[in-house]
Formats: C-alpha cells, structure tokens, sequence
C-alpha cells in the first residue's frame, strides 16, 4: 500500500524498514524481562549480533552452492552487496546452529533462553504483518465480503491486517506471562502454538498459498505440524514438571 | 489436544483451493504470480515492442533512467547477461523513463555501455505508471505464460543474480 517512502533522491523500501524496527523494539521488550529467564541482555545482544552475522554469510555461501555456474566468469559477486544473492533458509539454518553452539559454550540454558526471546518474536510478529500490509506481499483470496479490500486487481481479503490483529492478540494473550514463572518452554511452546494455530486458520483466505495436489495449502500443513509438535512438547514437559521428573537432559540444558 | 489438531485438519479440508487460486490467472498486475501487463513502445531504432507478443519467451524488463546511478551500475551485468542468454531465447527490454529523462540521453548512454539489447523509450510515462513504477531500477523477469516470477526493486543487480532468475525463466520455455 506504501511500498516506498521517498526522501528526494533515496527511496527507502517500508517493508524493510518495518522489520527492522520491530526486530529492534522486539529485542528491547525482551531485554526488559530476559534477565528473570537467566539471560543477561549483553548476552542476548550478542547471541543476536553472532546469529545475523553468521545468518547473513551463510546465506551467500548458502546460494553460491546452489547456484554455483552463476558465479564462475563474475566471481566478485561473491561479495557482491546483493540481497538478491541470498538464500534465506540456508542462512537461517546455519544461524539457528551458530545460535546452539554460542549457546551451549556460554552455558545458556536451552528452553530458557528460548523463553527469553519469546518476547522478540511476539512483537516482530506485528512488525511483520506490517510489512506484508505495506509490501502488498501476503495477500488475500478474493471475496465479496463488506470489508474486503481492492489489492492486486480485485476485492480481496485483508489478510495482512488479520495477521497484524492476531499477531496483536497473541502478544496481549502472551504479555502477562512474559515474567510469571512457568515450566521451562512453555512460554515459547504456547507462542509457537497460538502462531500456528492463527496461521493454520488465517491461511484459509489467503490469495497466494503454495499449493500442493488436491489443493491443500502448503502454509497451512506446516502450521498444523507446528501446532502438533508444540502441543505435544507443552503436554509432555509440564506433566515431566508435574511428576517432578528432571526433563531429559539435553546437552544444553542446565 | 487431539479435538484441536483434528478440527485443524479439517479446516484444511475444507479450505483447499481451486486450481488456478491465487495469483496467476487473475491481472494483468505489475506483482509477483500475476500476468504482465501489457505494454506497446518504440524502441530507439523507431521499432515496435509489444510484451503480449512476447508469450513464449522469457523476458527481462527493466526500468531505467540514465541519471540514476544503480541503473547505470548494473547496465553491463544486463548487457553480459544479454550475450549470454540471446541464443537460448532470452529476451532483454530496457524502458527508459523518457518522461523524466531524454531521448539523447537515453542513446548516448546505450553508445556509452555498448548496450546491443532494445531500449525502449517511454516519453509519456505511462509504462511507468502501468507498472507502478516507485523507484529506478525496477527489473521484471517474466516467464513463457507472460507471469511475472519475480520483480526487483533496487539495484545494482549483479551478473550472478540476473543469471540465476533468468536460468530459472529459461527452464519453462517448452
């Protein structure tokens, strides 16, 4: 809807801009509680800084791998300043692995610290909404609703402001729980749960799902899978919690 | 739990799609999945470029100024791109926003770059705004059905990048 602010010559892409203000505002919200979750906000800031770093290089060595004749008679677009050169899920997974092995040399505690960044992801969530919604990315299926929306050539759902609104509603369901003690986890599973469970429903009106044969939404499978596996984690660490067992250790628990 | 995840995979059920849903099929709309809109301009050699007569090619659209340094900048890249690709049937178009430039400029830069590839000239600014065109450059890669793949906004594009897109639009000519 306003995909540019335009400063004179400079056009600075909102999307962009609005992921990183509410990556910044996420980590400031959980710098406030992280501390009750036994993570220093020094040490948060620098899990942060080493996971973008890593996340950035490996996405670039991510995409060179996959595309490696693209590079061989222009090998300085190795290092070239390119987004269009990166691969997001490689760098996403090896900044989720950078993040693991910064996390076990520090000691930090595995569901704990998760639960510290909890926070982050819930108010990034509203932030991300708002980027669809500026973008015109995410968008909805067409409908003859009162309250559909002219995007993209017709009428259509405004499902980037159901994503903004349930993102809202999981981050009021959630704040309170930012610093009442609860089961290690159980703050990050429920807000893994509540995202899924809104993306599983919301993807129903959306314009511009992957489809798989028959039809069914590739977004929405992936969600019900989240949802499942988050559930099951809820369930079994609380009654763990309840039978005073130990949770199996896992090498980054403390 | 289990009610939950069950009356979830019904909603999946019953939310399937149509073949067709989503973008493709609907448009023309200057956006990623939908179809190319149209567009008829001279080139500076006084020929015509229409993209509707362009189905069953790949096409690379950019917008481009010549007073605008990341067009500039990435001008060879589309111009080795160009060379490369030509015989496998990539098809280049370069829309300069006459409206916001000039013929003359438009013409020394192509002599300037050793641009071999159409630049098509725009003087009344309406592929810009077909497009909705907010900042130079703007690059579309749009594939044999006439569907834009992917639009990128910014620039400089780099070699590799441009490769790797149009790699992917040449793999569905039949």
């Amino acid at each position: 809807m306003f995909p540019l602010l335009q400063f004179g010559p400079l056009a600075i892409r909102t999307s962009g801009l609005l992921l990183l203000a509410g990556a910044f505002l996420g980590l400031h919200v959980a710098e406030r509680h992280a501390a009750r979750r036994g993570l220093h906000p020094d040490r948060m800031y620098a899990l942060v800084i080493l996971m973008f770093a890593v996340g950035t290089l490996g996405a670039r060595l991510s995409f060179a791998a996959q595309h490696p004749d693209a590079f061989r008679s222009s090998p300085l677009n190795l290092v070239a300043l390119d987004p269009g050169l990166l691969d997001p899920f490689g760098g996403l997974a090896l900044a989720l692995l950078a993040g693991l092995v910064y996390g076990q040399k520090k000691g930090l505690a595995f569901w704990p610290t998760l639960d510290a960044f909890t926070p982050a992801l819930a108010v990034f969530a509203v932030f991300l909404g708002l980027s669809h919604w500026v973008s015109g990315s995410a968008f909805g299926a067409p409908t003859s609703l009162p309250w559909g929306v002219e995007l993209w050539g017709t009428k259509r759902h405004p499902s980037q402001i159901y994503e903004i609104l349930a993102a809202l509603a999981i981050l009021a369901i959630l704040w309170l729980r930012f610093d009442r003690k609860s089961v290690a986890g159980s703050l990050f599973l429920q807000f893994i749960a509540w995202s899924a469970g809104a993306d599983l429903f919301l993807g129903a009106f959306r314009g511009d799902s992957s489809l798989l044969p028959g039809g069914f939404r590739l977004d929405q499978i992936l969600a019900w899978v989240a949802l499942a596996v988050s559930l099951g984690l809820l369930e079994r660490r609380s009654s763990l919690h309840r039978e005073g067992t130990p949770a199996p250790p896992s090498s980054l628990d403390s | 739990m289990l009610f939950l995840l069950l009356l979830g995979l019904a909603w999946i059920v019953l939310n399937r799609a149509e073949a067709g849903a989503g973008g493709s099929g609907l448009g023309p709309v200057p956006a990623r999945g939908f179809l190319a809109p149209d567009l008829s301009l001279v080139t500076l050699g006084g020929e015509t470029v229409s993209i509707s007569n362009l189905h069953g090619r790949a096409v690379l659209l950019n917008f481009w100024a010549s007073w605008c340094p990341p067009c500039r900048a990435e001008m060879p890249a589309i111009q080795a791109v160009h060379e490369e690709y030509a015989e496998r049937g990539l098809v280049v178009l370069a829309v300069n926003a006459t409206a916001q430039d000039s013929r003359a400029a438009a013409e020394s830069f192509a002599a300037e770059y050793g641009l071999t590839f159409p630049i098509l000239l725009d003087p009344a600014g309406d592929a810009n705004r077909i497009y909705r065109i907010g900042s130079l450059p703007t690059t579309f890669f749009i594939d044999p059905d006439g569907i834009i793949r992917e639009m990128v906004i910014g620039g400089p594009m780099s070699a590799a990048s441009l490769r790797v897109r149009v790699e992917a639009l040449l793999e569905e000519l039949p």
